[in-house]
């Protein structure tokens, strides 16, 4: 990749933005804003890794957030007084990845022959059981403790360094959000970093040929078995290693945290940002973590400004106007906010191009 | 012996209530290969019309089963305008779009949906008037009673009903014709976009009956009711089937009983090491073995009676 | 494409939102006289999702007391004080009030009424403790809340032990239940209160002949009735809140189980008889404290919340009025609201209020914890007795 001077300039700039923000947050805005900055981060890793089962192979999954408690699970369990565990971070979060790995291979093995809405109901079906033992196994044996959640669990520690408390480096005053802030963004870079990769792989050029023509894709010699499978192991990694700092962060997990809704929003971002594309799915993750937040301080002035007073709870209106958020950027960008170049072409040509696609991709019954 | 017997019946009436809202979900589905997400919230408005307009002709004095046919024809008639809105506005533009587009503005129609009826409806749950008989009938040592029976009978006569008007009338023609091959369709003189507003709006009203029975069985009714009876007929329509009919009625069936029988004797046959909590979990099971063997559910195959 | 137009307006309107977004805090109220102390109560609890009729009778009772203190004009210090409400909703996730909590953090809160729901009062409490700020929930029951060892954190509600403890002696004791039957709704609030049930039931004598589950969504529950209706216990409990307990009562009477039915706090609320009719009949419930017709200043405030916001008292606006006027108690006693000035002072602090007489212990929960049982008696809640804690001072 060769950059000209126009781009490194750009580049030179996004950096010192990006390294900057926490404190411009903070001064402009407050740091609730820097802990949504922090959440928008776990969450476009989280929608990183749904992008490669969605956006790269096409397997809409619906129990994406299973493999985010996997992680965050074994985290807790690991790092809190739960078992009198304390093994150090560098130990959990790989080893919570690694489980949701193969959590995502034990998915992905039984639902091979599934494919669209077959696949999206048993993946949510999944979801939910992953759910429903956390919640449950309190007894007889207590592992998870059940729905009263893990609470007091370690703060992300590397070394002596511990991102629980406040520090203060070369003359910064670091709080916890910002220093949580590093480290995600770090992480998410690494992500953003390994899906590039990917999507320019051999891997990733038989992921997206399965995604366009499974027979066609059999048929080039590709191992749909291995390839799909795959694809759940990788996006599976990505979301426990989230879920794992999601533990670490909050201090707290409990099973209402991985609900089905959480699965819903995520591949929210990553349709709405433009499947398939790293920098839609990015920007996906970022506008649908900071508009319902927007939204909160937005509608009361709003409504007093244009009719002089409240006439409806802005916390009522909140979710009111996200939904329609929702509709509106579909109906105005049908391929999400920012698509693929592939996927703007195939919306370019004719209609046939777009059925066939839309009846291979999805749908086998046709 | 006896409460296997309750359990069976249990698990009937829980059935037939998911098959009710199934089969709304898979005429939508079977003609246009879309989850219509929001059909759970359309249930619940279907509801909460009928609450209100129940309130107030209970208010005027009126006698309980006109109260009932007027309050089912008002959520009827609004549920069939919804649907109609719902497809012209969030589905229709993006009928050429990708395929998780309308997916996304389903997901949005929901959240909309909820948060509306909770600003019209308020915050709280709401007592249903008891506009349906509930004398308990005994049968060998388990209990039925007649809002139960009717709601069995409904689900049942729905699904003839609507069996009949796909095989047997030219609208229906038209649907599977749509459902079989849209552009065909059209240049057989098939109106593809009326059609396809028709059984939005069918569905909706079959969505409005579904919340008129739920509420009348439970006696309680609230702005969040939709979204998890939505889910749980969604698998059921999955588990027959979705896009069929007989389909969608023989899995809200199954999945009412695997639910009602799970959690009976899940425990039992676990040895006390699973318990009742572990229903959803049972049903998930069943539901994945099945599509495992059959993976386009139980009576999913038969592409032609899609409708 | 011809339907864009129809959204036009909509667009108009999100696209003014997002931009009025950008000015994030609302300007507080101007206060009458420079001389007046601005003091900044957060409350948080669910205003939207499944449990807002609850999450708003939590601010209702809140935003009460703040502006009775308004109204009668507290002074802290020998200064005049205006009280500011700021609320904000959690939707009962945990995540959530996490981002809430840093946002009251920021707004510089002088304490915190909140959370309703364990599950997210427990991460937000961390925040609080972090930045040294009083929280005192009104209605979080886990037994962990207060044991995370920190010293922000008070509740003026009975937690699960207290309260579980109080339900299963007298259910086994009182009531002379020999078989009972347990359902919980798999929430921290549920499970929690039926386990401590459980355990005190059973200390009592009773055996324990089911324990069934189900959860907080759930409507039909003919499932599990049937099967507890197979081992015909004297007593059935649920640990869950309202929404549930009203179709698993009317399916407890048309699948013909006679058993007694009780309820914790979760129960205790005029939508349980007023949605489940003649079935409620006979049920019990607790609520920690004493019934409000007996404390003094209780009747009154019943009524003018009544009056106020049109609407019967949900369950626990009464303790968040509660939990409001201790705080006031503390930062009056202390001359400062600043909260590392009367954080000690809360503490220590003894306050007579609509629920009970308030004192904490030395983990934050509520001492003596007094819980009330009732029972619904022609379509009414009754109060049947008292147990445990002080009696209330003065009883009329």
């Amino acid at each position: 990749m060769k950059l000209n001077q126009n781009s490194k300039f750009l580049l030179a700039a996004l950096v010192l933005v990006l390294l900057a923000l926490p404190f411009a947050t903070d001064a402009l805005l407050g740091r609730g804003w820097v802990r949504i900055a922090d959440f928008a981060l776990l969450y476009i890793m989280l929608a990183l890794g749904l992008n490669i089962v969605v956006g790269y192979a096409g397997l809409l999954d619906l129990g994406y957030v299973a493999f985010f408690a996997v992680g965050a699970y074994c985290y807790a369990l690991l790092g809190s007084p739960q078992f009198g565990l304390h093994l150090p971070f560098w130990i959990v979060l790989p080893l919570g990845a690694l489980l949701a790995c193969v959590f995502g291979v034990l998915l992905g093995a039984p639902t091979l022959r599934l494919r669209g809405d077959y696949l999206a109901i048993v993946t949510l079906g999944f979801g939910e059981i992953i759910r429903i033992f956390l919640n449950n196994l309190n007894a007889p044996a207590n592992i998870t403790n059940g729905p009263q959640g893990i609470s007091m669990i370690d703060p992300i520690r590397i070394g002596g360094f511990s991102l629980g408390s406040t520090h203060e480096l070369l003359g910064f005053t670091l709080p916890s959000v910002h220093l949580h802030y590093y480290l995600f963004l770090c992480c998410t870079l690494l992500v953003v970093f390994v899906s590039l990769r990917l999507e320019d792989s051999r891997i990733g050029r038989a992921w997206m040929a399965i995604r366009e023509d499974e027979v066609a894709a059999e048929a080039m010699g590709i191992n749909t078995r291995n390839i799909k499978l795959l694809a759940f192991a990788m996006g599976a990694t990505f979301g426990g290693a989230a879920g794992g700092l999601f533990a670490g962060f909050q201090g707290f997990v409990s099973p209402e945290s991985f609900g089905l809704m959480e699965s819903v929003m995520v591949l929210c971002m990553v349709v709405l940002g433009g499947m398939g594309n790293i920098s839609g799915v990015v920007l996906g993750g970022v506008l649908l973590v900071l508009l319902p937040e927007a939204l909160r301080n937005g509608a009361g002035p709003v409504q007093q400004a244009l009719f002089g007073k409240t006439l409806v709870d802005p916390e009522s209106l909140r979710m009111l106007l996200f939904g329609l958020a929702l509709i509106v950027v579909m109906l105005v960008r049908p391929a999400g906010l920012w698509p693929s170049m592939q996927r703007r072409r195939e919306l370019i040509a004719d209609d046939g191009v777009v059925q066939q696609e839309q009846d291979t991709v999805y749908d086998s019954s046709k | 012996m006896d409460i296997l017997l309750q359990q069976i019946i249990n698990g009937l009436v829980q059935g037939s209530v998911y098959a009710l809202v199934a089969l709304g979900y898979t005429m939508v589905y079977g003609i246009l290969g879309l989850i219509n997400f929001a059909h759970g919230e359309v249930v619940m408005v279907g509801a909460m019309v009928a609450l209100s307009v129940s309130q107030l002709l209970i208010a005027a004095g009126m006698p309980p089963l006109l109260v009932l046919l007027l309050g089912l024809l008002v959520a009827v008639v609004v549920c069939m305008l919804l649907g109609y809105a719902i497809e012209r506005i969030a589905y229709r533009p993006l009928r050429n779009a990708p395929r998780l587009a309308p997916l996304i503005t389903a997901i949005g129609v929901s959240i909309v949906l909820q948060n509306l009826a909770m600003i019209f409806w308020g915050r709280e749950y709401h007592a249903f008037p008891q506009l349906l008989p509930n004398n308990p009938h005994t049968l060998g040592g388990a209990v039925i009673n007649d809002v139960q029976l009717i709601i069995v009978l409904v689900a049942l006569a729905v699904m003839a009903g609507l069996l009949l008007l796909v095989h047997r009338s030219r609208l229906g023609r038209a649907m599977r014709a749509v459902a079989e091959n849209p552009s065909a369709a059209a240049l057989m003189g098939v109106d593809i976009n009326s059609v396809i507003s028709i059984t939005f709006m069918l569905g909706s009203a079959l969505a409005a009956v579904a919340g008129i029975m739920v509420s009348a069985n439970y006696g309680i009714v609230h702005y969040y009711m939709g979204s998890i009876l939505g889910l749980k007929a969604f698998t059921a329509a999955v588990l027959g089937g979705i896009g069929n009919l007989r389909g969608a009625m023989l899995g809200g069936l199954l999945l009412g009983l695997i639910e009602s029988l799970g959690a009976g004797y899940i425990g039992d046959l676990s040895g006390g090491f699973f318990g009742s909590n572990y229903q959803d979990v049972f049903a998930f099971f069943v539901l994945i073995a099945v599509l495992v063997f059959r993976p386009s559910g139980l009576l999913g195959e038969r592409v032609a009676e899609r409708a | 494409m011809p339907h864009n137009q129809s959204f036009l307006p909509l667009a108009v309107l999100c696209a003014v939102t997002l931009v009025a977004c950008g000015k994030s805090e609302t300007p507080p109220a101007t206060p009458a006289a420079t001389s007046e102390l601005v003091v900044k109560i957060g409350a948080s609890a669910p205003l939207t999702g499944p449990q807002a009729h609850i999450g708003k009778d939590n601010e209702n009772g809140t935003r009460m007391a703040i502006e009775d203190a308004n109204a009668r004009g507290v002074t802290i210090g020998g200064r005049k004080v205006h009280f500011e409400l700021l609320s904000e909703d959690d939707q009962t996730d945990p995540k959530t009030a996490t981002i809430v909590a840093q946002k009251l953090v920021d707004a510089k809160v002088n304490g915190i009424i909140g959370h309703l729901n364990s599950g997210t009062t427990i991460p937000a409490s961390r925040i609080y403790s972090d930045n040294g700020i009083p929280q005192i929930s009104p209605s979080a029951t886990a037994v962990s809340y207060t044991a995370q060892g920190f010293k922000t954190a008070f509740r003026v509600m009975a937690n699960d032990g207290q309260q579980g403890k109080v339900l299963g002696e007298f259910a086994s004791k009182d009531l002379g239940a020999k078989k009972i039957a347990v359902i919980d709704d798999r929430t921290a609030y549920g499970q929690g209160l039926a386990d401590e049930f459980a355990k005190a039931a059973q200390a009592g004598g009773a055996q324990i002949v089911a324990h069934e589950y189900t959860t907080d969504k759930a409507v039909d529950f003919t499932a599990v009735l049937t099967s507890i209706k197979g081992k015909q216990p004297d007593l059935v409990f649920f640990g869950g809140m309202d929404p549930q307990g009203v179709p698993l009562v009317r399916q407890m009477k048309s699948l013909g189980l006679n058993a007694k039915f009780m309820m914790g706090d979760g129960g205790y609320t005029p939508k349980l008889i007023e949605l489940a009719g003649a079935a409620a009949e006979g049920t019990y419930a607790s609520l920690p404290g004493v019934p409000l017709a007996e404390m003094p200043g209780g009747k009154d405030f019943s009524r003018r919340y009544e009056a106020k916001f049109k609407q019967p008292i949900q369950l626990y606006a009464p303790y968040c009025y509660d939990a409001v006027n201790v705080m006031i108690a503390a930062m009056q006693q202390a001359g400062s609201a600043e909260p590392t000035k009367y954080l000690s002072g809360l503490a220590k602090v003894s306050y007579d209020g609509v629920t009970a007489k308030i004192s904490f212990d030395e983990k934050g929960d509520l001492k003596g914890g007094a819980v009330t049982l009732y029972q619904v008696q022609q379509g009414k809640w009754q109060a049947l007795q008292t147990m445990g804690g002080s009696a209330p001072a003065a009883g009329h």
